[in-house]
């Protein structure tokens, strides 16, 4: 098995050689994909922050603002104008869009954060223990992630929800948390279980390194660009599942995130009342947020396998 | 060409009928976990829409007694199960005579063709899709507009779906806008007009999904290729001087699908949650609209069962796809796991 590695192991040793000839500057982590994604909601959560100190942000409220207004330049069905109290219009029941995109933004991709963050500290937990401990305990929890990612997950968190009724986000979060532990899992096993049998780590087990520290010594760091990608991946997912949610009318109502706007349009008939800015303005920050996490992640991936690095 | 071994499909049988347990059972546990029971939480939501039930006690114990929800939880458990092996999913609440089971029947076919088609043309477009991007011979239009489309992947097909209704069937009108086919029709039938009608109404929701979906295809078939191509067989290959197009399609693709069928399987899961929310844009009359509708009237049992339909018809399709990797791929003999 070890000579085995050995030998699939020398052409890549071979392309590191030719590697380092590049100059200094040829940084990995200047990758294009993973800076404009970064940047790109960096700016966006700027834009928030600036939001939160210049707008009146309880204008997210309803019947806060004139109804059904368009934004700045359009027109209405019933021939009203846009007025610069309210440039980016309103809605069906008086909310500023403005202020609940202010609002709403940070809300949705905070729901992403809990149930990434969640899911990754169990799946590194699992995923080492599995690949370490092997046995019983592996045969277990690879049939657990088996079984969870073939659940498709809204379809549970519709049954939990519809009886707990409305929820708030933090609740919404950890419950979609429920199956974001399976897909990091299943990586993390599979990437100890190669790296349990490389050369470092047996040194590390011959020259007697607590098992504790070989995981999260000499394993882990060589993980991290793969778990950051697949921690943006994670929280893209745990996102669309929370907006699934909120679009079949799970969200907290009070205080809308960007799906619960999505589903009060829909609820209203918004689409063929020509209220475009009512679904399309949360619609298009959502997928801006999305694009910005995929070239993220794929930024990532790029920096994580030189090999994709080579083909980009 | 190998069979599949005993040991790999008494592997895979058991993750599905494991799945099917799990989510039974889930299904049977969740309503008896939250504070109170399903009536009294039924009956609370209806006072809370309509102010006041009246004899609200009395109805809760005359449906506790009339559902067996005063028997010991092991026997309620025992017999919910024993009723789904029946295929008896119970009553829906809010259109009583109806059967679940019945339900269903007329919205699966529905949600298993939209989204069969779907994935049928993501796949293929997109796995063709990320082999031209990697060999040397396609055009380099190809090389500029695929990776672009793959911006959008990231975008669930909810979004998509909203802005195709939008802007193909609300503004300029070219397809339309909900239900699977035309009220002119009063049942499904077995005609060309027919079968018209579905592919114009479905063409937009499965859109919906091919739109966002194939980019993702593409992306994983692109790293395929790319370590295929360094392979010591590939340089065998042009020495041999093959013509590319049979280099691209004996060498490259039949190697680099195998792992994409995987990845598939990995992602039923995903895609079936999505097409559940474009069909619910679409007001589509499969699943995914029949699941809303429930969640409006508070039909739990309708709910539980829709939920535990789509769980099954998942895990099936995921199982039929594992099982389908000795066809594909004839090295894997799967005999020796």
């Amino acid at each position: 098995m070890a000579e085995d590695r050995k030998v699939k192991d020398a052409p890549v040793a071979g392309g590191t050689k030719k590697a380092g000839a590049l100059n200094r500057f040829d940084n990995p982590w200047l990758n294009w994909k993973f800076l404009t994604g970064a940047g790109i909601l960096g700016f966006m959560f700027f834009l928030i922050f600036l939001g939160y100190q210049l707008w009146d942000t309880n204008l997210a409220l309803s019947a806060r603002a004139p109804l059904n207004l368009p934004p700045v330049g359009f027109t209405n069905w019933r021939g009203q104008e846009g007025i610069p109290e309210h440039p980016l219009g309103t809605e069906n029941s008086g909310r500023d869009m403005l202020a609940m995109l202010i609002v709403g933004t940070p809300r949705t991709v905070f729901v992403g954060v809990i149930a990434a963050t969640v899911g990754m500290l169990v799946g590194i937990l699992l995923g080492f223990m599995a690949g370490f401990l092997g046995g019983l305990f592996d045969d277990v929890i690879r049939l657990a992630t088996d079984i969870t990612i073939t659940i498709p997950s809204l379809l549970v968190l519709i049954v939990i929800q519809s009886v707990l009724g409305r929820v708030d986000l933090v609740t919404m979060a950890l419950l979609i948390s429920l199956f974001t532990w399976a897909t990091p899992t299943r990586y993390i096993r599979a990437q100890v279980l190669s790296m349990r049998e490389s050369g470092y780590v047996q040194m590390a087990h011959l020259s007697g390194v607590p098992v504790r520290d070989i995981m999260f010594k000499e394993i882990m760091p060589n993980l991290l660009p793969y778990l950051a990608a697949s921690y943006i991946g994670n929280m893209t997912g745990a996102i669309i599942s929370a907006v699934g949610l909120e679009v079949l009318g799970f969200g907290p109502q009070r205080i809308p995130s960007l799906g619960v706007a999505i589903f009060f349009s829909i609820e209203a008939g918004a689409l063929f009342r020509n209220m475009w800015w009512w679904w399309g303005l949360p619609t298009v920050i959502l997928a801006i947020v999305f694009v910005s996490l995929l070239l993220i992640n794929l930024g990532l991936d790029e920096i994580a396998n030189p090999r994709l690095r080579k083909a980009a | 060409m190998g069979g599949i071994s005993l040991n790999y499909l008494v592997r895979r049988l058991l993750v599905f009928f494991l799945t099917l347990w799990v989510a039974a059972t889930l299904i049977f546990i969740i309503p008896r976990l939250a504070p109170g029971d399903p009536i009294s939480a039924m009956i609370a939501r209806l006072s809370y829409q309509a102010g006041f039930v009246e004899n609200s006690d009395q109805i809760i114990e005359g449906w506790k007694e009339r559902f067996g929800l005063n028997d010991p939880i092991y026997v309620q458990y025992f017999r919910f199960m024993g009723g789904i092996l029946q295929g008896d999913l119970g009553y829906s609440l809010a259109r009583f005579p109806s059967t679940v089971t019945e339900l269903v029947g007329r919205a699966l076919p529905w949600t298993i063709g939209l989204v069969g088609i779907a994935t049928f043309i993501f796949f293929t477009v997109g796995n063709l899709c990320g082999a031209l991007l990697v060999w040397t011979k396609s055009p380099k239009l190809i090389k500029v507009l695929i990776p672009m489309s793959m911006i959008f992947t990231s975008i669930p097909p909810l979004l998509a779906g909203l802005l195709l209704v939008y802007v193909f069937g609300f503004l300029l009108e070219l397809f339309p806008q909900t239900y699977a086919y035309s009220y002119k029709f009063a049942r499904p039938e077995f005609t060309i007009d027919f079968i018209a009608n579905v592919i114009h109404h479905g063409f937009l929701p499965a859109m919906a999904i091919v739109l966002v979906t194939f980019g993702y295809w593409a992306l994983g078939m692109r790293g395929m290729m790319v370590t295929i191509e360094g392979e010591d067989y590939m340089i065998l290959a042009q020495a041999k001087g093959l013509k590319p197009f049979y280099v691209l399609y004996r060498y490259m693709i039949r190697n680099a699908i195998l792992p994409q069928m995987t990845a598939l399987a990995v992602s039923i899961g995903t895609l079936v949650s999505g097409s559940v929310l474009v069909e619910v844009i679409f007001n589509y009359n499969g699943m995914g609209t029949l699941i809303f509708t429930a969640i409006r009237e508070q039909d739990f049992g309708l709910i539980q069962g829709t939920s535990f339909i789509l769980i099954t018809t998942s895990a099936l399709a995921v199982l039929i796809i594992d099982l389908s990797y000795p066809l594909i791929d004839p090295r894997i003999s799967l005999e020796g796991r």
